[in-house]
């Protein structure tokens, strides 16, 4: 009885522990991320390099999910209005909803699981086989040679690809309107316009970004905190996807009560 | 000028692995440090270029003491100390070449004197024409060779090899411990070789210590190790478990 009761308050009390000690950690992470980042030297010549890669790797999901969602996001709207409200709201929603948070949100969590899941793995990989502590007896900074490139990388893509995720999101909308509803595109177009605010893209990027930055950071912090075998870069993956995950989330929160009110 | 570690201590949480390590290497000679797996012979070769840093105790390398060393000094000081990894930790996605050229070019050398270093290093280890490959490409034995390449290219004063031999056939052992002993004569490297094959402790030193439950337990000329009477020594050395056990 008395096992049973406290148990799961030691859990909690543990976890509790963990987690205060994994964001010791992750200070102490970023602080040397920070002091790489002045060794331009260093990571300059790799940021075109992880600025592909990342390119490459994110568009093709990020398309595909802002696609659909634009169609989904149509249909509902029209579902949603039936009558009550004039049909060029479809327009209306799906631009406001694509910029404001699917089109930033979705991306982020679909990169969290492709681009910080390779970080993670590929940092982690050359953890365990000591290719950083190679990295290091050749007088580099690991830090910034691996960590940098790939964060600065992230900041300056996520954006890109957030822009191209809305206005295929959009595109999805207007062709579903188009074909599926029983909607014009100048009518479709009138609902792009009404509520548009060059401030909602400016919202989209700055998230767009922050969302770049946490994952990135989050998938190098994983990454060189591996330790151990192969099983090790597994279970580093796995945790950089659902902390990059919660990170987002929680960050978009944070963007919504700190600039939409 | 040479290494001395100093009442060296480091645990990893509640695990003690070394407890106290004391240990000269000499200018010029091959030290093999020989232990069990596990018994923290890599942990005490990562401390001496402050890969590890030591809970406790001092490495002083060239006269100066490792741990007190800023950031530019430390890797000035990593220029001399080659380190030679147990499993060669190879950047997997660089050719041969990238990988021997990696600290030259850090050095900011032009890339004609790299490219010279990088044909020097990759002689030495008898691996020329191996610079377009890659890791994926190479046999165990020459993923060492390369490694040893990488290490020696910066012409270091020190060579610090972790299990060069292990996980190699008998004729490529043969082939890395004659590289080490050639590099020793050709570069009068001071080198430290971590090992747990006597063969090649016997092959390429000429001193061995051996850790064990993380201090050194003995050290001596190979002749010495051979005519030790205490059984620990004796049991690693004859590969004979049953003398260890039960002593401290
Ligand atoms: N970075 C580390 N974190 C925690 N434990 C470690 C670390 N490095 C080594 N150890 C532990 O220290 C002990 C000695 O390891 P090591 O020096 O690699 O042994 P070996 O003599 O086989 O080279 C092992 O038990 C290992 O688990
Ligand atoms: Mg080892």
């Amino acid at each position: 009885m008395q096992r049973t009761l406290t148990a799961p308050l030691a859990w909690v009390g543990r976890s509790a522990t963990d987690v205060a000690a994994s964001f010791g950690r992750f200070g102490s992470f970023s602080l040397r991320v920070a002091r790489g980042g002045r060794d331009l030297g260093t990571w300059g010549g790799l940021l075109a390099t992880q600025m592909a890669r990342l390119g490459v790797q994110s568009l093709p999901i990020a398309l595909f999910v802002a696609a659909f969602t634009g169609i989904v996001l149509a249909l509902q709207a029209s579902y949603t209005f039936t009558g009550a409200v004039p049909l060029y709201f479809v327009g209306v929603l799906v631009q406001k909803t694509m910029i404001l948070e699917l089109g930033p949100v979705l991306t982020g969590l679909a990169l969290a699981g492709r681009v910080g899941a390779n970080i993670a793995a590929e940092i982690g990989t050359m953890k365990v086989t000591e290719q950083v502590d190679a990295l290091e007896t050749l007088a580099y900074d690991p830090f910034a040679y691996l960590a940098v490139p790939r964060i600065v990388a992230g900041i300056i893509m996520f954006p890109v690809v957030v822009v191209f995720a809305d206005a295929i999101g959009v595109l999805g909308g207007w062709i579903t309107a188009v074909s599926l509803l029983d909607l014009s595109t100048p009518e479709f177009v009138r609902g792009l316009q009404l509520f548009f605010k060059p401030f909602d893209v400016q919202f989209s990027l700055i998230k767009a970004a922050s969302f770049g930055l946490t994952v990135t950071s989050v998938g190098c912090f994983f990454g060189f905190g591996t330790t151990g075998g192969a099983e090790a870069v597994g279970r580093s993956t796995t945790e950089a996807v659902v902390a990059g995950s919660m990170a987002i989330l929680v960050l978009d929160a944070f963007w919504a009560a700190a600039l939409l009110r | 000028m040479s290494i001395e570690i100093r009442d060296l201590r480091k645990a990893f949480g509640p695990k003690i692995v070394l407890s106290g390590v004391s240990l000269e290497v000499r200018d010029g000679e091959t030290l093999a440090v020989i232990g069990s797996s596990g018994v923290g012979k890599s942990v005490l070769l990562k401390t001496i270029v402050g890969l590890l840093t030591p809970d406790a105790g001092t490495v002083v390398v060239d006269g100066r003491e490792v741990r007190t060393l800023g950031r530019e000094e430390l890797y000035e000081l990593r220029r001399r100390v080659g380190y030679v990894f147990q499993f060669a930790a190879l950047f997997d996605s660089m050719t041969v070449f990238d990988n021997v050229a990696m600290g030259l070019r850090r050095m900011r050398l032009p890339p004609e004197q790299v490219a010279d270093r990088v044909e020097e290093a990759l002689d030495r280890v008898e691996l020329l024409g191996y610079g377009d490959r890659l890791p994926a490409e190479l046999s165990g034995g020459q993923r060492k060779r390369v490694g040893l390449a990488r290490a020696v290219a910066f012409r270091p004063k020190y060579l610090l090899y972790d299990e060069p031999t292990t996980g190699l056939d008998p004729v490529t052992t043969t082939v890395i411990d004659t590289l080490i002993r050639k590099m020793s004569s050709d570069l009068g490297v001071t080198s430290v070789v971590i090992t747990h094959d006597m063969t090649s402790a016997y092959r390429v030193a000429g001193r061995i210590a051996m850790l064990f439950e993380g201090r050194i337990r003995f050290i001596g000329t190979p002749d010495e190790i051979r005519a030790a009477a205490d059984p620990v020594v004796r049991g690693f050395v004859e590969g004979r478990p049953d003398l260890m056990q039960g002593v401290a």
